[in-house]
């Protein structure tokens, strides 16, 4: 490496003049091209094929046997204006579909900023690296399961018969004289969610903020001491405004997915329970289940096409605003 | 000398006792780490210890720490039913496999485009994978493009291709290229007369095995614990199809499938299947491949994690 030090940079150099001037020759362009091709056309059809497939919200689609999709979208189904969405919007179901997907947001975005930041300053001061590794590694865990699999360990705690809470606290309904059933107690499920969002997030986000407080320049600690800052003040003075960039990506990012939510969560670990539906229907479960279960295509991708738009103005107004706030905390 | 050796080392510890918190602190620190490190683990450790119990025990003290007894019930069964259990995990291997080669292909190529400084197509194709990230087109048309246009409902394509690439990756593999592939070599190269797709199999992947390898385990454990596209796309009697994630969501539907086929195959035997434990030991079984490789693999998820946190 230190050989061909001076050789690699003149080429640096030349490739800078380079650079300014003239982009490479024609050949290499067509090279990287056909590199990237099948790349290409995947993002073409998974994922801008998609974008224009939300006219289906503004059709009435009817399907018929024996008929391609889209033969059945342009020649059998009509067009129906913003009918989707009007029958959308006046259901019952749609203003506590809305609320819970919001608020449940707004309570996790607080939540996953509050609560890993804290843990991922208070990791690097256990005197015990050993100690705070393992630490890290099992609380990383979480993160690598399926909800599926949550599901099930879920289960094995609030299982109705066989459940480790109701066998080990004997909690027997005084009204039916048989054991406490968790998967119908909207109240618990409410606050539950919540604490399996942060558990299941908890080890990934606290990394994420370990990682760029250990890139922040140890001498400015150094200063700070040598000036007599406590640990509180320099937590508070060098710490938390240098991880500002980091935390204001995060929030855009889950500002931006506000209409969205866990389907593996709400679906999932609740094992589908109809008698939870009040708490954990969002739009993502209503959508799953109007268009799989149900076969409501019409109401499904109207409530699909306003998550999509909806999210991504969302998240463009969340850029602007941090960008207000701080021009350098930009996601874009 | 020896003095200023004492010296030096009475100021390392003068400065050590100033940055470090009192000793106080750190054990209510140390206990509360500890604390939720097991919050982390019990669930597993408890699924761990039901699925060693035997049926027995889970009928007279239901799902335990401490179960009266312990067996092997439960895996020797599953090991019996192996056309069915073994299916879904050579499925499970084996959709893995495929589609962490096909995403690595796609977001590496993707990745390498990108990083290029003088490649004229650079800023177009930064926004055409930047765009996906703020706009999709959502499930219904998603589903509708995948079920009824590229007819991928029950295939094992619609488990592998819908999830291999995405924009998140692409731009961990453009960072990684950016500040780990020096432009000098590539240039050089150049000069030697190697085409772009040479110099990027034959100099570029190979020096950037940090990034494939990151990449790689983020695709095989997503890949290994997805089960929304075969919940998406599996009809519920494709169990061939089925990989090992979705056999436990139909578990309860499952259970009764493999009491039902066992009666076919041994008729006449009376069969009790230990499902409580059944069901605990098929989770082991999905959880201990991930379980038992990622502490080794860990600090290549930290440094995947962290150079996708860098804005692009």
């Amino acid at each position: 490496m230190e050989g061909d030090c001076p050789v690699s940079n003149l080429s640096v150099k030349q490739k800078k003049k380079k650079g300014k001037g003239s982009t490479g020759s024609s050949f290499d362009n067509l090279e990287i091209f056909l590199l990237h091709l099948p790349t290409t056309i995947w993002y073409l059809i998974f994922c801008y094929a998609p974008m224009f497939g939300v006219i289906i919200a503004f059709k009435n689609y009817k399907p018929r046997p024996g008929k391609s999709f889209l033969w059945a979208l342009f020649n059998n189904s009509k067009w129906v204006g913003l009918d989707n969405f009007k029958f959308l919007v006046n259901s019952s179901y749609f203003p506590t579909m809305l609320k819970t997907t919001v608020l449940y947001n707004i309570v996790f975005i607080i939540l996953g900023i509050l609560i890993p930041v804290t843990l991922a300053i208070l990791f690097n001061e256990i005197y015990s690296r050993k100690l705070a590794k393992t630490c890290q590694t099992m609380m990383f865990l979480p993160h690598f399961l399926s909800w599926v699999v949550v599901s099930y360990f879920v289960y094995a705690f609030l299982a109705t018969d066989q459940g480790l809470v109701n066998n080990l606290f004997k909690l027997v309904d005084p009204a039916t004289g048989r054991y406490h059933n968790w998967y119908a107690d909207t109240n618990f499920w409410m606050y539950f969610l919540v604490f399996l969002n942060v558990w299941k997030g908890m080890g990934y986000s606290m990394v994420v903020y370990m990682a760029s407080i250990s890139g922040i320049d140890g001498e400015l600690y150094e200063a700070a001491l040598i000036d007599g800052a406590s640990k509180w003040q320099q937590v508070k003075y060098i710490t938390l405004p240098l991880l500002r960039p980091t935390i204001s990506i995060m929030f855009i990012m889950a500002v931006g997915n506000i209409f969205r939510s866990d389907f593996g969560l709400f679906y999932q670990a609740t094992r589908n329970s109809g008698a939870l539906t009040s708490v954990t229907q969002t739009i993502d479960v209503y959508v799953y289940k109007a268009l799989l279960e149900q076969s409501n295509v019409n109401l499904s991708s109207a409530a699909a096409f306003l998550q999509s738009v909806v999210g991504c103005l969302t998240i463009i107004g969340a850029n602007i605003l941090v960008k207000k706030i701080d021009p350098d905390s930009g996601l874009f | 000398m020896s003095e200023n050796v004492v010296n030096t080392k009475k100021k390392a510890e003068q400065k050590l006792k100033y940055t470090r918190v009192k000793p106080g602190t750190n054990v209510l620190i140390s206990i509360l780490f500890i604390f939720l490190a097991l919050i982390c683990l019990m669930p597993a450790l408890l699924v761990l210890i039901v699925s060693l119990s035997s049926e027995n025990s889970i009928r007279i003290k239901g799902y335990s720490y401490i179960p009266t007894e312990m067996s092997l019930e439960a895996f020797r069964y599953l090991f019996h039913q192996s056309s069915y259990i073994g299916r879904a995990f050579l499925n499970s291997i084996g959709i893995t496999i495929v589609g962490t080669l096909f995403g690595l292909i796609t977001t590496s190529t993707m990745g390498f485009a990108l990083s290029r400084p003088n490649y004229r197509l650079r800023k177009f194709f930064t926004w055409f994978i930047f765009i996906p990230m703020l706009f999709s087109g959502g499930l219904v048309a998603s589903y509708m493009i995948n079920a009824h246009i590229l007819g991928l409902k029950d295939t094992y394509w619609a488990l592998i291709i819908p999830i291999c690439c995405s924009s998140f990756y692409c731009i961990i593999m453009r960072t990684f290229f950016q500040t780990t592939v020096p432009d000098a070599i590539i240039e050089s190269a150049k000069i030697d007369g190697a085409r772009m797709i040479r110099i990027f199999v034959q100099i570029v992947l190979p020096i950037s095995l940090p990034a494939i390898a990151t990449i790689g385990l983020f695709l095989t454990f997503a890949y290994w614990n997805d089960w929304l596209m075969a919940k998406y796309y599996i009809s519920g009697n494709k169990h061939d199809l089925f990989p090992l994630q979705y056999v436990l969501i139909s578990l309860e539907e499952n259970i009764s499938f493999l009491s039902r086929n066992s009666q076919n195959m041994t008729p006449g035997t009376a069969n009790t299947i230990p499902s409580e434990t059944v069901r605990m030991a098929m989770v082991v079984v999905s959880v201990v491949p991930i379980a038992c490789s990622y502490p080794f693999f860990q600090k290549y998820f930290v440094s995947g994690l962290t150079i996708g946190a860098v804005k692009g």
